[in-house]
């Protein structure tokens, strides 16, 4: 059961206190969009082996969501920041490239 | 036989005789007794039958890993099956009964498969019971069901209660063996909190047993020193009979503690379950003896030799006048020397190796007058109850006899294997140690946490350490390391010194002898519980099942109760040794949590009965509950399904309630439905997003029904919109998905629209919400006096402020039923007053209060969908006829884009229709409506089902709303439901509004 830390509360909690939202960084497609640009948007997801951005929410604490940078491998949490935001913050990523050298996900490396 | 002795027994307290009772007979033993020594000390060797074969079982093991030693324990609420004897401590009135057996222990019909069991091998059930198809569903299954199963599942509520407990600490020791309490009192001097969990009933684990010196004095006195310093710590704490039973992610670790199974007439709960959060945890949990394979290996009188040991040690019980001793391994010869010393019988160790030297034990062993035959190994065990003898072989031969050896048990060691359970539970890896033949942690590949490093050490003999001084040595050191992980300073002092003898090295034995033909080896048990034998892994490794996880459970190999504990490494290694292949190659099978069996009651904890799950009450419960209301859950509120009078049936109280409400006026307790403030300046660009319809346009005052769909174009809610200032809107929520609604505005606000300035608050709760409708709504509103309800002042579809009663009151003009409705909203706390005054107004107008059966009713006569009865999370607006309630104008809104895909606009998806019969019956709920000809599967074909189903007290007949295959289109067609119940319903295709569809009623 995983320990996240809520980057807006401030508070460390086990997973009961949290409630798991899928991916993060997902673009929304609305009307006029092609349907594989609205497919690639509801369904398709990365599913990777290491490094995952997930999003989270502190449901049972400050109810406010955030994004969690994660190893899907070793379950090891790299950080967490705030949902408003197109992008991680380049100091995780940093933090991430230091633990795991030459990661990538999507776009970001 | 198997008897009690004169003298010894460590743990036994001979003041305090205990009576318990074993299949109906009175037996005697003694506090500090376990079921299973107490059992052995009356010569009750014989204790269960085995799972397939029902062959006679006797008790094997003295701990956790016992398999065959299962027995009911209790009666009515206490009763529980499965229990093993050797973890059962025994109390005065202890009950217990065998399993796995009819009629009778001693004679059982069941053994008849054991002369079939040539014809039962390894994958049997799914060869023999596979053809022909029909015999298996009306010959096989009934009796296979009937013989599977060990024990008997219990029937009376369980009379205990249970509870969790949540610790934090620095570090956790887990197993207090003098590895434990080492590594314990190494963590706890740098001052870090620790927590030491030991699941028997005493410190020490296998070393007072075992003997040995620390520092000079005696091991045993060592273990009471370290548990009353331990104790003396205030940043220790200590728990006996508490095991851990799984280790989870970043730390996370379940205690099982067993507080009253050895004393049932103490107070308080049964079990306990430690939910720990532990920066560190240190697995010192021991190691276990392993069997030999030989022929006849579960004949009862077989045992460990380590646990013919700690019976002659810990309990003074000889489990045999004469015991041949057959071992692979020197720790078997300290079992020898007890029993010798405790003035029994040893005729002959027979030891598979050659060892290269004499060493001490084996020294002290000859010097004792045992004699040593090495090199050889047990042909076969004579007896069929109860051991008789032993057939001697050369271990290197195919297992000719050289001599016939009586005695009446056999101590067996086949070498040890680590507990590598709990290390490998979070993902620690193994590695083989070929000089010891076991796998054992390897301790650069620990389970990592939620910073990415190591957060479980293994310790002792856990860890592969078998000398006293290296388990010391080790656990020294692992509990200074885990206080330093856990971020204190370590401590300087050294660690204690223990003594180690020098063993000769043992030799892995897998098979005895290791040419044992195919009638030794089909004789020869891996599972005692499940009744797999050598020859079975070798014909599922023969028949291609090679991985050893499709072996395990082609053969059920460690598939049992106690999980493999005495079978799994002899098992794989004879799969190893059929695929030609090195043991680390094969592998083990995933260890998983639970090490033991734990309650359902301790997971459950205090969560049962009235705390099963949190009821949420209006403020007029009290009110629904002293006036006859029959309750249905929906969500977590208890909502009244119809106010039933004394000599009426739910359904009379059903049927005369939803007549009212058209004939005079109802009161309906409406104060579940969700209320969901949304305000700000973007509150109306947000609603507009949210719901199909366009709600930015509606004028403050008024009201407006609305769709919301998720992102997939699929209904998830429907509601009144109220707009009550320019900002300010109260979006209306069905019951059960007011807290999903409100998560699902969050989300959309916090994560998509961040910028936009909206805020969303939940107030279901804060107010107490009453539907007065019916004819004579208007009047009884009037009768209260205050605000201006009339049709001119309040419109449909409106809503307005003011007072009624005296009480301050928003009322809106709104109507689920199609009648004259008000839904009326005060203050919660005032909630039960209104409701009270709004009965005396209606006593000379007909007021009766009705329940949500009546709700559904008239709101299927009206043709009104329900969310969760018409939806079910694949339907669509259009598939409901709500084109109406979907915006032209709006560029977007959830659920638009999905709206547009190809399977979402198929003009041959299911529509909503009206359902009628001919014959005035109600349609069965769910039912289907079949088309001509069958699909793949033989199943008729479908074209449609019912959504929702009623009689209606109005129309005096059934009706029924389904969606059904271009409906709308197929107006008077008649459908076939055929029902669970055999018959075949006959319905026509209708509009679904069956009364008043002008609309006449409400508009008043």
């Amino acid at each position: 059961m995983l320990i996240l830390t809520c980057p807006c509360c401030g508070q460390t909690g086990e997973e009961t206190e949290f409630h798991a939202g899928g991916e993060a960084h997902l673009k929304r497609y609305g009307p006029g969009s092609s349907d594989i640009e609205f497919e690639g948007y509801m369904f398709m997801r990365e599913n990777p082996k290491g490094v995952h951005f997930e999003r989270w929410r502190h449901v049972y604490g400050c109810g406010k969501w955030f994004h969690a940078a994660r190893c899907t491998m070793t379950l090891e949490v790299f950080g967490t920041y705030p949902a408003q935001t197109l992008s991680p913050p380049q100091e995780l990523r940093d933090k991430i490239s230091e633990k795991r050298p030459g990661w990538s996900w999507r776009d970001f490396a | 036989m198997s008897t009690r002795l004169a003298t010894g027994g460590r743990l036994l307290n001979t003041d305090i005789p205990v009576s318990f009772t074993f299949n109906g007979k009175t037996l005697k033993g003694y506090a500090g007794d376990t079921l299973a020594s107490a059992l052995l000390a009356n010569d009750q060797m014989l204790v269960g039958r085995s799972f397939k074969y029902h062959r006679p079982r006797g008790i094997v093991a003295s701990g956790v890993e016992e398999p065959n030693a299962l027995v009911n324990l209790g009666t009515e609420g206490t009763f529980e099956p499965n229990q093993r004897a050797t973890t059962t401590e025994l109390f005065d009135g202890l009950r217990a009964t065998s399993q796995n057996h009819w009629p009778s222990l001693e004679f059982d019909v069941g053994a008849i498969n054991a002369k079939l069991s040539r014809f039962m091998p390894a994958g049997f059930y799914y060869k023999m019971f596979i053809h022909p198809r029909p015999l298996w569903k009306h010959v096989y299954e009934p009796f296979i069901r009937q013989a599977a199963g060990l024990g008997q599942a219990p029937k009376a509520r369980d009379a205990d209660r249970y509870e969790h407990f949540y610790a934090f600490c620095d570090v956790l020791v887990v197993g207090g063996g003098i590895a434990g309490l080492t590594a314990a009192k190494a963590a706890a001097a740098s001052g870090a909190e620790v927590i030491l969990l030991e699941q028997t009933a005493h410190w020490g684990g296998r070393a007072p047993v075992d003997g040995g010196h620390v520092d000079g004095a005696p091991v045993d006195k060592v273990v009471d020193e370290l548990v009353s310093e331990l104790s003396d710590m205030s940043n220790v704490t200590l728990r006996l009979r508490t095991m851990g039973a799984g280790v989870y992610d970043h730390g996370y670790v379940l205690g099982y503690e067993r507080l009253r199974d050895h004393a049932p007439a103490q107070d308080g709960p049964r079990h306990r379950l430690w939910r720990i959060r532990a920066r560190h945890t240190i697995t010192a949990t021991g190691a276990l003896e392993r069997p030999l394979s030989f022929a006849g290996n579960d004949i009862p009188g077989v045992m460990l030799a380590s646990a013919v040991r700690d019976y002659v040690v810990d309990y003074g019980v000889s489990v045999g006048d004469r015991t041949v001793v057959v071992t692979n391994n020197d720790d078997a010869y300290r079992s020898a020397l007890a029993l010798k010393q405790a003035g029994l019988d040893v005729p002959v160790i027979l030891d598979a190796r050659v060892p290269a030297f004499d060493s001490p034990l084996i020294e002290q062993a000859k010097a004792a007058g045992i004699r040593i035959l090495m090199g050889h190994g047990v042909a076969k065990v004579l007896g069929g109850k109860r051991v008789t003898g032993v057939a001697v072989c050369a271990q290197a031969g195919e297992g000719a006899v050289l001599e016939e050896i009586a005695c009446d048990a056999v101590a067996m060691s086949g070498g040890w294997s680590p507990v590598v359970h709990l290390w490998s539970h979070c993902g620690g890896k193994l590695h083989w140690d070929n000089d010891f033949a076991m796998f054992r942690p390897d301790v650069d590949k620990a389970p990592t946490g939620a910073d990415g490093s190591p957060f479980v050490s293994p310790a002792g003999s856990a860890n592969g350490h078998f000398g006293l001084a290296e388990i010391i040595g080790d656990a020294h050191a692992k509990g200074r390391s885990a206080a330093q992980a856990a971020g204190f300073a370590s401590s300087k002092r050294n660690a204690p010194d223990g003594e180690s003898v020098t063993e000769a090295p043992m030799a892995p034995v897998w098979l005895m002898p290791q040419g044992a033909g195919i009638a030794l080896r089909s004789k020869a048990w891996l599972d005692y519980q499940n009744d797999v034998k050598v020859s079975d892994v070798q014909l599922a490794a023969q028949e291609g099942f090679e991985s050893v996880e499709h072996a395990k459970r082609y053969t059920t190999l460690g598939m049992a109760t106690d999980q493999g504990k005495l079978s799994n490494i002899n098992g794989l290694a004879i799969l190893s040794d059929a695929l030609d292949q090195p043991i680390p190659q094969t592998g083990t099978t995933t260890f998983r949590p639970p090490y033991t069996p734990i309650s359902m009651g301790a997971i459950a904890g205090e969560a049962s009965r009235e705390l099963f799950q949190p009821i949420r009450r209006t403020p007029l419960h009290d009110w629904h509950t002293a006036n006859g209301a029959d309750f249905e859950p929906v969500g977590q509120w208890q909502r009244p399904y119809a106010y039933v009078r004394s000599g009426e049936s739910v359904h009379d109280a059903v049927m005369r309630e939803t007549k009212n409400v058209r004939d005079n006026l109802g009161l309906l307790d409406a104060s579940t439905l969700g209320k969901i403030v949304v305000k700000g300046p973007d509150a109306g660009r947000f609603l507009d997003m949210l719901y199909t319809n366009m709600m930015s346009t509606l004028k403050p005052g008024k009201c407006r029904y609305g769709l919301m769909c998720g992102e997939n174009g699929f209904l998830i809610d429907d509601g009144v919109v109220a707009r009550i200032d320019e900002d300010t809107f109260l979006c209306h929520t069905t019951t059960g998905g007011a807290e999903n609604i409100h998560g699902h505005m969050e989300e959309w606000l916090q994560t998509e629209w961040w910028d936009w300035k909206v805020y969303v608050a939940n107030v279901t709760e804060q107010y107490a919400q009453i539907a007065v409708v019916g004819p004579n709504a208007r009047a009884a509103l009037e009768a209260l006096g205050g605000m201006d309800v009339s049709k001119e002042a309040l419109g449909f579809m409106e809503w307005a402020d003011g007072t009624l009663g005296g009480f301050d009151a928003r009322v809106y003009r709104i109507s689920f039923s199609g009648e004259l409705s008000y839904e009326i909203a005060v203050k919660a706390s005032e909630g039960q007053a209104f409701w009270d005054a709004l009965l005396v107004v209606g006593e000379t107008l007909g007021v009766m209060p009705y329940g949500t059966e009546a709700l559904h009713i008239l709101r299927a006569e009206k043709g009104f969908i329900m969310i969760g009865d018409e939806t079910d999370g694949t339907v669509i607006p259009q598939d409901l006829g709500l084109h109406w309630a979907l915006s032209k104008k709006k560029e977007d809104y959830l659920g638009k884009r999905a709206h547009l895909r190809s399977h979402m606009a198929d003009p041959t998806r299911w529509q909503l229709v009206g359902l009628e019969t001919t014959d005035g019956s109600t349609l069965p709920d769910g039912a289907y409506a079949v088309a001509e000809g069958h699909n793949d599967n033989g199943q008729r074909n479908v074209q449609g089902r019912v959504t929702s189903t009623y009689h209606s007290p109005n129309l005096n007949k059934g009706i029924a709303m389904g969606l059904v295959l271009n409906g709308p289109d197929r107006m008077g067609e008649m459908l076939e439901f055929p029902g669970t119940d055999g018959k075949i319903y006959a319905a026509r295709i209708v509009n679904p509004v069956f009364y008043d569809p002008e609309g006449d009623k409400q508009n008043v």
